[in-house]
């Protein structure tokens, strides 16, 4: 490792406020690119199959009504 | 190979073959990116004249060449879909638009980070930002005009065509540097002879640029999953993937 203490690697010579707010700027928007589709599918997934169900006559949960 | 095509443009053969390739993209993109970051952020050495604020360049760097390359790819996307009214082609495009948007708008902010304690200044109206500017504006405009449309093969074809116009930028992005005075630096890493960058810390941002198009790859085949399941809501396929899912 470069940094030899864990508060030389967060102060990274003053320009740590920049360094690290550009990495979790960057993590979030990535993390939410990843998760975004997931979500989507989850969601058209369990409404048809909620459709379905209701069609047959069947109970539907909470989650599938929506 | 014809028959590669013909399958291509099926539906549940090409959910099916996404879902396959996920399996092991993911796990290895999630790696990838792990690796790159902790080796970019601790393990290299600063640079000798802008100190520690370069770490930013194993994020802006291939974030900005990945929301380039994922343009070509939207582009040529909206191309076969306006020709040969490829279904799966209009719905790659689409699938392209915002991953493409988050990308750029991942190196315009972390260009202004970086350009604040080397420049002076978070923003400058400079030929290569603002072309990255259009840029955004160019992938968000295609989710936002086909969202515009009640008709959507209409919005579909809408939506190619402003891509291809789009492509007009692309080359003025690459080229600015070059063509205008910009305080912007030019490429440091070159195809043809040697780059300008030592090779401990080109090796981790070559990691970080492969982590990058695994990335837009994910996100692309997931939305495109997605988006055919929508699509295809009435097929007995996807009414059977939903029961199955339920159970």
């Amino acid at each position: 490792m470069y940094f030899e203490t864990l508060e030389a690697a967060i102060a990274m010579d003053g320009h740590g406020g920049f360094v690290w707010s550009a990495y979790g700027i960057c993590l979030l928007v990535l993390f939410f690119i990843l998760l975004a589709p997931r979500r989507r599918q989850k969601k058209i997934l369990l409404r048809l199959a909620g459709e379905q169900k209701r069609q047959q006559g069947g109970p539907i949960t909470l989650e599938e009504g929506k | 190979m014809w028959s590669f095509f013909h399958k291509l443009g099926s539906p549940p053969w090409l959910y099916r073959i996404a879902g396959s390739i996920l399996r092991w993209l993911l796990p290895i993109t999630l790696l990838m990116l792990c690796v790159g970051l902790v080796w970019g952020l601790l393990f290299t050495a600063p640079d000798f004249r802008q100190g520690n604020s370069y770490r930013i360049i194993y994020i802006h760097v291939p974030a900005a060449v990945v929301a380039l390359a994922g343009y070509y790819v939207m582009a040529i996307a909206g191309g076969v879909s306006l020709i040969w009214k490829m279904k799966m082609a209009d719905v790659a495009m689409r699938a392209c638009a915002p991953v493409g948007a988050a990308l750029t708008f991942i190196a315009l902010v972390t260009g202004a980070i970086w350009g604040k304690p080397t420049w002076g200044t978070w923003w400058v109206w400079d030929a290569r930002i603002t072309s990255m500017l259009i840029l955004l504006f160019l992938y968000l405009g295609v989710v936002a005009l086909y969202e515009a449309y009640d008709n959507k093969e209409a919005a579909s074809k809408a939506c190619a065509v402003l891509t291809l116009v789009g492509t007009v930028n692309i080359p003025i992005i690459y080229k600015s540097v070059d063509w205008w005075y910009s305080l912007h630096q030019p490429a440091s890493i070159k195809f043809t002879g040697e780059s300008s960058i030592d090779p401990s810390m080109l090796y981790p941002l070559l990691l970080m640029i492969a982590a990058f198009y695994a990335l837009f790859t994910c996100c692309l085949l997931m939305n495109m999953r997605a988006d055919i399941l929508q699509r295809e809501a009435r097929t007995n396929w996807v009414r059977k993937l939903a029961l199955e899912y339920r159970a």
